[in-house]
């Protein structure tokens, strides 16, 4: 392989760093319309009547509308993945006669400029009956939906062996209770769409900063009624997703059926208020866990039940806990594991995959237990964790509960987990860096060393998808299912293309979220386009390739071994001035196609259909220091060590885990999403949820182990959601232990400064 | 509603216009003079990312109308490389670009105005001074190592420029 495992500069990046990208915000049609949406400010009311006449007579406002207006789009989207466990609700394009939380869309108002959509849709009334909401997870909250008076959205209980006769059993016995709260992708582009409908073609487009430009487009079909030959859905430049971008919301079919309906192109973008309202969150949960240990620090028996709250409707089902409860044992070897949670629905901002997806959660949960377990054995926790990783020779590891897709167990792939943990270890200087630690608190400051690992779910399917076609100009287009929301893609694609086809990055183009492009696609998530896409562009390329080779031979009369390709050109070995060229081997595919025994074009469609999840795996360690003023934290080291299979392109992969890391720190020390009792969120601005900053972010040292995965051709396993993990858990760790010998006062993310200052010792 | 005229350079070409009182300078940019490398992540000040330059110093595009920069002379990510599509890259582009210093670009237009004008006054800063310079524009990607390592590669790339000048 020539480029596979360069740091190639990104093809993406002249154009963005120029000002030349096109966001959704940066396209504007002629004629085009701008909407505004009016959103609720209640958690739980009544919907009586929406009166959009005073909004009407407003100059520039060519419509108003209200569910009432919807017909057909009115019917909830679809939820997805179902599960036999699962009490399913979804929202609608508009509210009907109630709305579930503050910031869902009850009207929505269009006009010819935002200005005026934003006036007018102060005119709007609307008749509310405040209700009661449900802001707690505990029982006798106000229903949020009528016919599931106990809210519950789906309970599921995970087991491996017998974890009652194993706590029996065990040595010792100790109980933790564990809280996470809620925050947000928060990507800086926010959501936005341009919908245009061309009533000569019945044909519609849609421009959306989305992370599933084909799901966007089996939705608008659906609710819509067109078929997919009628919708092409764009992902055009996106800046940033983390999970926002995940799901199909409600203004992806609003915003086309206004275009359909006014027969002119509509622009909607969320202004950040909005998305601090609307755009889908997750973490809440509540943990109590028991464990059963020995003297030497060894889990015998793990047993956690948690409840989940899944906000006011489930788009993404029980994914999330689901994630939760199967990856709890994380990297470790339990023999009797029992996980069980409930999800439970609350008047809030629905719950869906964000970064991490139920995963930050599982391996606080655990890494908090083997803090505890080195506390109470009084062990080394990186001791603790050695003594009880999954080694190299017992993979495939079988955890032995079900995956959250429930096509199986989680069976660890591959990876050398005690190894990982060395490395990150040695990479940190670990012995001298917790000497320095205690010598620093003998000194009277707060300094502390922490340690966690984990392993990371990645490359999902059910597939995805690829075209590699070499045009009759010669230029050669990639196109695929998966996306980009700044991962690189279009750089990292080309390098696998390339290698397959024999030519250099730079004659690849990849074309990433066009419908248009390829007719089936999943999307980038749950860290999988690299290993489920970049396997489809390997597999397609290849076919190409062997195409390319066949043809050349024909054209030039020789055998295909006697073919000697040089980049974009094919020639007779013994004879090198006899050849041919990418360009005219695709025009010939082109023509005479049945002579040559070959399907027209010189291109192939592939789909990659991983048989099982493909396991990535690291440990982090954090040196920190906590000022006993202030209660803010700050990180003085950090140290990454990360098994990802291979490396398509190790400098994506370090801004891939460098990222990771920093929302990591947000989810552990800063952003939280607070409601009051009655359900108004406490944070709409950046002023109150504060995102990290260059001045919080420490910089790290990473280092890289490559065990390939045997589960795709180039062993590829995913990274895009690895380094947030297990920051919360290494950040409590070294907190815990910066905070004296008692530990084990860490129990709750984030930990803001209010939250800490409790925690700390009293002064003097 | 009364338009004011109003008349300003915007990367060094003189534009004119007839704005509404509350139009943002923002839209102003994006909108009427369809430079869209300018880009709105908060509409409140927080995130940087439509910082643009006026008369030389940073400042945010979403909090200023466009009335306000009557007169004033405004540099944007357009502007940066010199004209032309083909103009060779601004040393901070190159250097960003070297550091894979930007992954999704939607705040990089916001962190390279405000780069630029702080390496104009801060010719040799420590990587500390970088931090705290860019500590008021977010970026949700990268985790600022690879932006500060591109400012100093950047900023060390201009002083030799300057020096050899």
């Amino acid at each position: 392989m020539k480029f596979v495992g360069d740091r190639h500069l990104r093809k993406e990046d002249p154009r963005l760093l120029t000002g030349r990208g096109r966001y959704v915000g940066d396209i504007a049609l002629p004629g085009m319309l701008h909407a505004a949406l009016l959103r609720s400010p209640h958690a739980h009311a009544r919907i009586r009547v929406v009166d959009g006449a005073r909004a009407r007579e407003h100059p520039g406002v060519v419509d108003v509308v209200s569910f009432a207006d919807l017909g057909g789009a009115g019917r909830p989207l679809p939820i997805v993945p179902p599960h036999p466990e699962l009490r399913g609700r979804n929202f609608c394009a508009l509210a009907g006669d109630r709305t579930r939380f503050v910031g869902e869309a009850v009207a929505v108002v269009v006009a010819d400029s935002r200005y005026a959509a934003e006036d007018a849709r102060e005119l709007i009334d609307v008749d509310y009956e405040p209700l009661p909401s449900a802001q707690t997870l505990a029982a006798g909250a106000a229903a949020v939906h009528q016919e599931l008076p106990d809210n519950l959205a789906g309970r599921v209980t995970l087991s491996s062996g017998d974890v009652e006769a194993a706590l029996a059993a065990s040595p010792r016995v100790a109980r933790l209770q564990l809280r996470i709260g809620r925050g947000g992708g928060q990507p800086m582009e926010t959501r936005g769409l341009v919908a245009d409908w061309n009533a000569a073609l019945g044909q519609l487009t849609v421009w959306a900063s989305s992370q599933v430009p084909h799901q966007i487009r089996q939705f608008i079909g659906e609710l819509l009624d067109l078929t997919p030959h009628q919708v092409r859905v764009i992902a055009p430049d996106v800046g940033g997703g983390f999970g926002a971008k995940l799901i199909v919301y409600p203004e992806d079919v609003l915003i086309p059926f206004l275009a359909r309906r006014l027969a002119r192109p509509v622009r909607w973008l969320e202004d950040r208020l909005e998305h601090m309202l609307a755009a889908t969150q997750e973490r809440e949960q509540e943990h109590e866990v028991t464990i059963g240990f020995d003297d030497g620090g060894r889990l015998l028996a793990f047993r956690d039940r948690f409840v989940h709250d899944t906000g006011a409707y489930t788009p993404r089902g029980l994914v999330v806990p689901l994630l939760t409860a199967s990856m709890l044992t994380g990297p470790y070897r339990i023999p009797a594991v029992e996980s069980s949670f409930e999800s439970r629905y609350t008047h809030r901002v629905p719950v869906t995959p964000y970064r991490g997806a139920g995963q930050p959660q599982a391996v606080f949960v655990i890494e908090r237990v083997l803090d505890l377990v080195a506390r109470e054995t009084g062990r080394d926790p990186a001791a603790v964790r050695l003594a009880n990783l999954v080694c190299p020779e017992d993979m495939p590891w079988d955890v032995g509960l079900s995956n959250y897709r429930g096509s199986g167990n989680v069976v660890l792939d591959s990876g050398d987990l005690p190894s990982v943990l060395r490395r990150a270890l040695e990479s940190a200087g670990y012995e001298a860096l917790r000497a320095e630690a205690a010598a620093a608190r003998a000194r009277g400051r707060l300094v502390g060393v922490g340690v966690a690992c984990y392993v990371e779910l990645t490359g999902v399917g059910p597939f995805e998808s690829a075209r590699v076609r070499v045009d009759a100009a010669g230029r050669i287009a990639v196109f695929t299912g998966a996306t980009t929301q700044g991962q690189g893609i279009e750089t990292t694609f080309a390098q696998v293309a390339a290698d397959e086809l024999g030519v250099t990055p730079a004659d690849v183009s990849v074309i990433a979220g066009d419908t248009a492009g390829i007719e089936h696609g999943v999307g980038s998530f749950a860290s999988r386009a690299a290993v489920v896409g970049g396997t489809a562009v390997a597999l397609a390329a290849g076919d190409v390739r062997t195409k390319a080779l066949m043809l050349a031979a024909q054209a030039l009369g020789v055998a295909e071994t006697e073919i000697q390709q040089t980049g974009l050109t094919f020639a007779d070995g013994r004879r090198p001035e006899k050849r041919v060229s990418f360009a005219e081997l695709a025009r010939q595919a082109g023509a005479a196609t049945a002579a040559l025994g070959v399907d027209p074009g010189l291109e192939s469609t592939r789909f990659f259909q991983p048989t099982d999840i493909a396991y990535s795996s690291g440990a982090h360690v954090a040196l920190v220091e906590v000022d006993p003023l202030s209660a803010r934290v700050r990180i003085l080291g950090y140290w990454i060590s990360h098994d990802s299979g291979r490396l398509i392109n190790p400098m994506v992969v370090e801004g891939q885990i460098q990222g990771g890391v920093a929302l990591g720190i947000g989810s552990a020390l800063l952003e939280e999403i607070v409601y009051d009792e009655a359900g108004q969120p406490l944070a709409g601005s950046y002023m109150d949820y504060l995102l990290p900053t260059a001045d919080d972010v420490p910089a790290m040292v990473i280092e890289h182990l490559e065990t390939l995965s045997p589960l795709n051709p180039l062993g590829i396993k995913g990274v895009g959601e690895s380094g947030a993990l297990p920051v919360p858990a290494v950040l409590a760790s070294a907190i815990d232990d910066a905070l004296g010998p008692d530990g084990g006062r860490v129990t709750r993310m984030p930990l803001g400064p209010a939250r800490l200052l409790d925690l700390l010792p009293p002064p003097g | 509603m009364t338009l004011h005229a109003i008349s300003l350079t915007v990367n060094g070409t003189e534009r004119q216009a007839r704005v509404m009182p509350r139009l943002l300078l923002a839209d102003l940019l994006r909108e009427d003079f369809g430079l869209t490398g300018t880009h709105l992540g908060c509409e409140h000040g927080a995130c940087g990312a439509c910082t643009v330059l006026i008369d030389g110093e940073p400042a945010r595009s979403c909090l200023l109308f466009a009335v306000q920069a009557d007169g004033c002379r405004v540099e944007t990510v357009e502007g940066l490389a010199g004209s032309g599509p083909d103009s060779a890259l601004h040393p901070l582009q190159e250097a960003f670009r070297a550091r894979h210093a930007l992954q999704c670009g939607f705040c990089t237009p916001g962190m390279l105005m405000t780069l630029a004008a702080y390496l104009r006054e801060n010719p040799s800063p420590a990587e500390a001074d970088i931090r705290v310079a860019l500590s008021g524009n977010l970026c949700r990607c990268t985790g600022y190592q690879n932006i500060v390592l591109a400012a100093l590669d950047a900023a060390a790339a201009l002083r030799g420029a300057g020096a050899s000048r």
